[in-house]
């Protein structure tokens, strides 16, 4: 519409001069000088968190061989929140010992029914406690409340209770086939979603008849140990669940350990490709869900408003740690300007602070190690001439890990800020002209785990993403999971699915 | 300001109903404590229209209610005032009597309100009548029958026919969303207000449900941003119908600050029109000043 209200303006938009814009583009909202929210932050008292946290072995907790521990801290405050022993291989043998012997003994003889049970009453307890460990989690990785609220913790809960329900019906699941569990599984998840991951990875395992030893990220443990609480309150058999916490040597451990049946990794490429390489030569089955640099399509016809919604949800969604995160904007040239427009208008209305607080929409980067990444790329975005656009109402807290909600515009497809995994609420713009010059920008990336696509059109929406080579795409929307539906990558994104019926395939042997 | 050229009405914008639902559960999730809950409760009092639209009004009614519109709540004389009451026609000058010495608006509904099935004569003497007794603002009814025949220009020269009659007086038009049902034809409804010179547009009469939602209401301030960014003209929103509650007032608040800015948190620029919020808003208000609930009982009714 705007486009066109100029006639004179119509007129000057000969091959090559610019597009008209509406005589009132630079008009300005003022969303801050009047009527600031108070500050509404959800209290952390009634949480309690120990000095010191061991590995969770065979139904208890046990003092690490080495003794060594090292210090896991809030990102918002940088003050040390806990320490976590420090895994060794013999502290992973230990836990692998452990799991094959419940696997052994115990978990694989349950009738399934039982196993059924005790998944669920696992699913109750999270909900149980879900405001304890959704300050937890804000506490430990920054994300905000409103997220760990509303979206890690509730639908950590619901992928126990929809993998409790398959526990006894795998007969259907695989119609006319015998689903044997595969044994020990050895999983290692990451600090983007601690407990969420933790229950994509622990509650297939365990519906399935395996016994397992996770590794938390070492930056995110906190939530790992507290569901160790609840494996012990719901009275799981001892080493069916074992946890031992540490970095990447003990991650190594584990892939290396010659008792483990199956791997099951979340994280990034470049590890990703270490693992697979050792994996190599062994009979060791593995899913990996790896990195992704996800294609955001806004066509012409999009409802406007709602796409830059959508674009918010798809790369400020925590903090942009989000391995489907929509990190690449493709938008069509017609409505690029006010489109653009529009969603620097939606950023001065993002709140960026204090996780605990209510209001908060952007917490804190998980760890000084990622925030020196993000500013990094941020550098490089501008060394390769690209405009940058940053927020400018929201004053970063002090202290803390803290970024604010960044875009990029005039990038070229070449740029290593379009390339590579950023990881962080920062997102390029690049404009297109036509269907096919979209899908062939969006699948030129080494990753394809999820993507976007917004138009009015429903045939569109079809059609392009059949075009995707995209593990997920989402239409009109962004950033939305569900239990029952299978997730995972295409190319250097990942092997295997994870969620939903296909979930369970790789945590069975089918005879 | 140059010339304004008119957008073709017939050429939907889309609108993601799903989008927008979502969008307004966002908004809600904002936490309004402390200060600037005291603050939003005081602002949304002075944003009220009092409203009585009733066959068997009376002058004994009217004239209640605009001793409450000065002062809402007699132990507490600081609280403000409110923007505006509303009535029919025949009611203005003992409105604009009762208000006299005051910076209360009378805001007068015309054109055959609520159903607007009459003819455009008729429309615009119930209009004058309203402005010459004194009325300072007029909340119109749009024909939705000829709307929804999709009778566009009908619809903007009634409004502009209208407007033009109004002359000094402030022109509400109400869309009455719950009939228009889509929100593609809310948006398009509101360009056609705007476009047609309505320095308000408003959702609803009161006298269908739905009445003022949320999402509607989402809709249209975004209507008056685009509508603000392609013209520089600012126009105001009034939900009407359906809003009792405080907690809803401030989740209304959110929206308008959240999609249009601090310029149009004022009574000015953002209206309710809901006569049963006022005493909620009270109690809430009550209740920040000395820390206990009184009982409704301490209200008056109108």
């Amino acid at each position: 519409m705007s486009e066109k209200t100029k006639e004179n303006e119509a007129e000057a938009t000969a091959n090559g001069s610019p597009k008209p814009t509406s005589p009132n583009a630079d008009l300005k909202h003022d969303f801050a000088s009047f009527w600031n929210y108070s500050p509404a932050p959800e209290s952390s008292d009634f949480v309690e968190i120990r000095e010191q946290y061991q590995h969770y072995i065979d139904g208890s907790f046990s003092v690490p061989a080495k003794k060594r521990y090292f210090k896991s801290i809030n990102p918002a405050t940088e003050e040390v929140l806990a320490e976590f022993a420090e895994g060794t291989s013999e502290d992973v043998d230990k836990a692998v010992k452990a799991a094959r012997k419940a696997y052994d003994k115990v978990w694989s003889k349950l009738p399934p029914r039982e196993r059924g049970k005790y998944i669920y009453r696992i699913a109750r307890m999270i909900q149980e406690r879900a405001r304890e460990l959704a300050i937890i989690e804000s506490m430990d990785g920054g994300k905000p409340i409103r997220e760990s609220r509303d979206v890690d913790v509730p639908l950590a809960a619901a992928y126990f209770f929809y993998y409790a329900g398959w526990a006894d019906k795998l007969d259907y699941a695989f119609p006319g086939r015998k689903a044997e569990p595969v044994g020990v599984c050895g999983q290692i998840i990451p600090w983007n979603f601690p407990l969420l991951m933790l229950a994509w990875k622990i509650a297939p395992a365990l519906a399935t008849g395996n016994t397992v030893v996770l590794k938390p990220a070492e930056t995110t443990s906190l939530t790992a140990l507290k569901f160790a609480e609840i494996c012990m309150d719901a009275g799981l058999p001892a080493g069916v669940v074992n946890i031992v916490t540490g970095a990447g040597q003990t991650g190594a451990a584990i892939v290396d350990h010659p008792d483990i049946n199956k791997i099951a990794f979340t994280g990034s490429t470049e590890v990703g490709k270490i693992i697979q390489k050792s994996l190599a030569g062994t009979d060791k089955k593995f899913t990996l869900e790896l990195g992704g640099k996800g294609p955001n399509i806004i066509f012409e016809d999009a409802s406007v408003d709602q796409a830059v919604e959508g674009i918010v949800n798809a790369i400020f969604f925590n903090q942009g740690h989000v391995c489907c995160a929509g990190s690449r904007l493709l938008v069509q040239e017609g409505i690029a300007d006010k489109l653009i427009k529009k969603l620097k208008q939606r950023m001065e209305t993002l709140i960026v602070g204090d996780p605990l607080d209510k209001n908060t929409d952007i917490g804190a980067i998980n760890s000084k190690m990622q925030f020196n990444k993000i500013n990094e790329y941020i550098e490089i975005g501008i060394k390769e001439g690209a405009t940058i656009h940053q927020s400018n109402s929201s004053n970063l807290p002090d202290k803390g890990y803290f970024c604010k909600p960044t875009i990029f515009t005039g990038v070229a497809q070449s740029n290593r800020i379009v390339q590579e995994e950023i990881f962080g609420p920062v997102l390029t713009i690049q404009t297109f002209r036509t269907p096919e010059e979209a899908v062939e920008k969006a699948n030129n990336t080494p990753y394809g785990l999820a993507g976007g696509i917004w138009t009015d059109k429903g045939s569109k929406i079809f059609k392009i993403s059949q075009k995707l080579r995209s593990g997920v795409v989402w239409a009109n929307t962004f950033n939305k999971f569900d239990p029952t539906s299978p997730f995972g990558g295409y190319k250097e994104s990942g092997v295997g699915r994870e969620g939903g019926l296909h979930g369970l395939y790789p945590y069975v042997n089918l005879k | 300001m140059s010339v304004i050229s008119i957008p073709d009405f017939n050429q939907t914008i889309p609108i993601d109903k799903v989008g927008v639902e979502e969008r307004v559960s966002r908004l809600n999730k904002r936490s309004i404590k402390k200060e600037s809950k005291v603050q939003a409760l005081n602002l949304a009092l002075s944003m009220i229209d009092l409203t009585t639209l009733e066959g068997k009004d009376s002058e004994g009614k009217v004239i209640q209610m605009c001793s409450k519109a000065r002062m809402p709540y007699a132990p507490m004389p600081h609280l403000p005032s409110v923007a505006a009451v509303c009535v029919y026609p025949n009611m203005v000058t003992t409105a604009k009597k009762a208000l006299k010495g005051t910076s209360i608006n009378v805001a007068s509904v015309a054109t055959a309100f609520p159903s607007g099935m009459a003819q455009l004569q008729v429309k615009l003497d119930d209009t004058k009548f309203a402005v010459d007794s004194g009325a300072d603002e007029i909340d119109m009814v749009i024909s939705r029958g000829e709307f929804l025949k999709g009778n566009y220009n009908f619809i903007f020269d009634e409004i502009a026919a209208i407007k033009e009659v109004c002359g000094e007086a402030h022109l509400k038009v109400i869309l009455e969303t719950g009939e228009l049902e889509t929100y593609e034809n809310v948006r398009t409804a509101s360009d056609i207000a705007m476009y047609a010179g309505a320095d308000f547009i408003k959702t609803s009469t009161g006298k269908i449900s739905p009445a003022a939602t949320q999402p509607v209401t989402l809709v249209m301030l975004e209507a008056i941003r685009d509508f603000y960014g392609d013209t520089g003209i600012m126009v105001g929103m009034k939900p009407a119908g359906g809003i009792r509650k405080a907690k809803e007032a401030l989740q209304y608040l959110v929206l308008v600050k959240e999609t249009l800015g601090a310029a149009w948190l004022t009574p000015d620029w953002f209206r309710f029109g809901a006569s049963s919020l006022t005493n909620d808003l009270l109690m809430q208000i009550v209740k920040q000043e000395t820390g206990v609930y009184q009982s409704l009982h301490y209200f008056s009714e109108d």
